[in-house]
């Protein structure tokens, strides 16, 4: 009977785990929805942005408030973590605080002093964050895309937040060993004097159940994970890891394209010929994108990665000019598209079934897209790397090239360029006469 | 004034050192061909030996490329890479940053690999290399000068401080802008909003860019794009500051100075 609540602890250690799996399962099969595009080359500058930027935070802190308790948030969940790993051993084990035995008393209790220290510091942090989200006007959270859902998962995660380290200072403070040890417990022996009226049973109840919430808690943020914008935990590093990483100004040129402008300038093609022998007809690519599988799949990463933090639109030209535009929208139409796509596959065995839905139009507008300026400021801004642009620049290419759906001033001066190679309607023949106008 | 086509140089057996794109905007818009011309007395003074293509320019393919028609600047691009290196261009230099990024990172993939300069690049070299000066005691010494980056020249391809390098040595007085350099805000023409009226909203992009230039209380406003120039020069006219305030290009600052 003693080992109960070890194989309670295990059950519920393999279910988190198994679900969170699961889904991570599901997430990599609807990332790979996305077409091919090689991020393999480079490999040096790429784990240098991973470090420096996901890592080491660097584009974080260029806006210094908030970035300076991100930083802070960052290093508490990921030094927290240590603690963690003690947890999951003493839960399967049975044992109590298995670290202090095996790395001494002194190095442990220098460790879980600074884990409360940082449990503080995160406590502060995550009240500070949720004022700007809730109290003060920072516009970047009040716009369109944050109404609703989104808001509220952003007050999610720091309500779990000050949950898990609220559990964690209690968990130490009502575990009387340690109080009476009296090291290691710079913030928890000012807790530890509430309970003092308390019987010792009482108390060791308390510490066994926040020891338990407190596992218990983590499994289940683990797995909230998946539903929400908090996958950027996980998703920075290959995101930063697979970003483009040619100048920003450059876009893909479609290799589609290449070979039908090839054939049409070749003096000696024949448009008609048929394919060659052994060369099996195929159907021509569609051009640009109007849905997410027409992504490729670093896009579709982009999209889960996505933190929502809204650094990008407020930078966006034309959002800060009251345009439709916002980048952080594009990329949150993009995810939450890609979700429909993923359960219509679930629903239907593992095949998509035309829901007759699309990215265009059924949750990204030609308006907004025909707003940008293809300025980079989005792009630039984003502090894990994400690039909206590209998907902004693919549909715009699906509205042009495959239903010529430009505004009509573009298709004038798509016009003008065909006919006299300038923008403007001007005779090509003038194109030097600058040279002597004055 | 004397512009030498790249088919003169070839009748006469001759390879200039670099050849001048003069763009869309730097050939037909009244404004940018003043531009045009002073980056032209600028290489005359420097001696440099260049030649334009002249009537066999075309446009890049950059506003159509960025308005989503891949086909018609592909046909653009191969077309102009015909061109060029039926000339056996290796060097080009350019006012235009769209062009310049174009050139420079669109081109090559499809058979166009040059040496592609701004230039404000290409006028600080000059000057390292010793071949120009810019007078430092000239009209406009002490004015002050904010400038504003072209997306395409700084983001895009992140020059921030050859510009910046020419306006300090025309013995002024820089004030930066708050948002400058990576975190500038864009003019409002790119990805082809130059050639259409901008979506509903509740302000030009322009106006808000050049309210950001008026806070530095400036006499003059620099830019390194033609298309940028544009829209300040608009801007400055929507604010009724045309008295005060100009917009100019660098090279047109820099062909004031030395008088030319």
């Amino acid at each position: 009977m003693q080992y109960i609540p070890n194989i309670i602890f295990a059950l519920a250690l393999a279910l988190g785990f198994g679900f969170f799996a699961m889904n991570i399962r599901k997430l990599s099969r609807n990332i790979k929805l996305g077409k091919d595009v090689n991020r393999k080359d480079r490999k040096p500058e790429r784990l240098k942005n991973m470090l420096m930027i996901a890592l080491g935070q660097s584009k974080m802190v260029k806006r210094p408030f908030s970035g300076f308790l991100h930083v802070i948030v960052y290093v508490g969940f990921i030094i927290i973590n240590i603690e963690v790993l003690e947890i999951i051993i003493d839960g399967l084990l049975g044992t109590h605080r298995v670290f202090q035995n095996i790395i001494g008393t002194g190095l442990y209790a220098f460790l879980i002093g600074t884990f409360e220290i940082l449990a503080v510091l995160v406590l502060i942090a995550v009240i500070l964050f949720w004022t700007r989200r809730n109290v003060v006007n920072i516009k970047r959270f009040l716009s369109k895309e944050m109404k609703g859902w989104p808001k509220k998962d952003g007050n999610y995660i720091l309500y779990f937040e000050v949950v898990l380290m609220s559990l964690f200072l209690l968990m130490n403070a009502t575990d009387i060993p340690f109080q009476q040890a009296g090291i290691g417990n710079p913030i928890s022996q000012f807790i530890a004097p509430f309970f003092k009226g308390f019987t010792p049973e009482t108390v060791y109840i308390i510490e066994r159940s926040a020891w338990w919430i407190h596992i218990l808690g983590i499994l289940t943020f683990l797995n909230y994970l998946y539903y929400s914008k908090h996958l950027h935990i996980l998703l920075a590093f290959p995101n930063t890891y697979f970003a483009n990483l040619n100048p920003l100004g450059q876009l893909t040129n479609l290799e589609s394209v290449t070979n039908e402008v090839k054939i049409m300038m070749d003096p000696d093609a024949d448009p008609y010929a048929a394919p060659a022998e052994g060369v099996e007809e195929t159907i021509p690519e569609k051009f640009g994108a109007s849905d997410v599988a027409d992504l490729n799949w670093v896009q579709l990463l982009n999209a889960y990665t996505c933190t929502e933090c809204g650094r990008c639109t407020s930078a966006c030209p034309a959002n800060l000019t009251g345009k439709e535009l916002s980048p952080r929208k594009i990329m949150m139409d993009t995810r939450d598209r890609l979700e429909e796509v993923g359960r219509n596959i679930d629903a239907n065995k593992g095949t998509f079934v035309d829901d007759g839905k699309q990215l265009l139009n059924d949750y990204i507008k030609p308006e907004e897209l025909w707003a940008c300026t293809s300025c980079n400021a989005c792009v630039e801004e984003c502090p894990v790397n994400i690039d909206p642009l590209s998907i902004i620049m693919d549909m715009r290419r699906y509205l042009v090239m495959e239903e010529s759906a430009a505004p009509q001033e573009l298709n004038m001066m798509m016009t003008n360029i065909e006919n006299n190679g300038a923008p403007w309607q001007y005779n090509q023949q003038d194109r030097l006469n600058w040279a002597n106008e004055e | 004034m004397n512009v030498p086509t790249m088919a003169d140089m070839m009748a006469q057996g001759k390879q200039p050192e670099v050849l001048f794109w003069v763009g869309a905007a730097g050939s037909y818009d009244d404004r940018a061909k003043k531009i045009s011309r002073a980056f032209v007395k600028i290489l005359h003074q420097a001696k440099v030996n260049f030649a334009v293509l002249g009537t066999e320019e075309s446009s890049t393919g950059d506003a159509a490329k960025r308005a989503g028609n891949e086909f018609l600047f592909q046909m653009q691009a191969m077309m102009n890479i015909e061109v060029l290196n039926g000339y056996e261009v290796k060097k080009i230099v350019t006012c235009d940053p769209h062009s310049f990024n174009t050139l420079k990172n669109e081109y090559p993939s499809l058979g166009g690999k040059y040496e592609v300069f701004h230039h404000t690049q290409f006028i600080q070299n000059l000057i390292s290399e010793g071949r120009l000066n810019i007078d430092d005691t000239s009209v406009l010494k002490g004015k002050r000068v904010t400038f504003h980056d072209p997306c395409y020249l700084g983001r895009a391809n992140k020059v921030y401080e050859s510009p910046r390098d020419l306006i300090k040595r025309l013995g002024v007085n820089l004030t930066e802008m708050k948002r400058n350099k990576a975190t500038a805000l864009c003019c409002g023409a790119g990805g082809a909003q130059m050639f259409k009226d901008a979506e509903k909203g509740d302000k030009e992009i322009n106006v808000l860019r050049t309210e950001e230039a008026l806070e530095t209380k400036p006499q003059i406003i620099a830019t390194g794009c033609p298309y940028c120039n544009t829209m300040m020069t608009d801007g400055i006219k929507f604010k009724e500051k045309e008295a005060e305030v100009v917009v100019k290009d660098i090279a047109e600052l820099i062909a004031e100075a030395n008088n030319l």
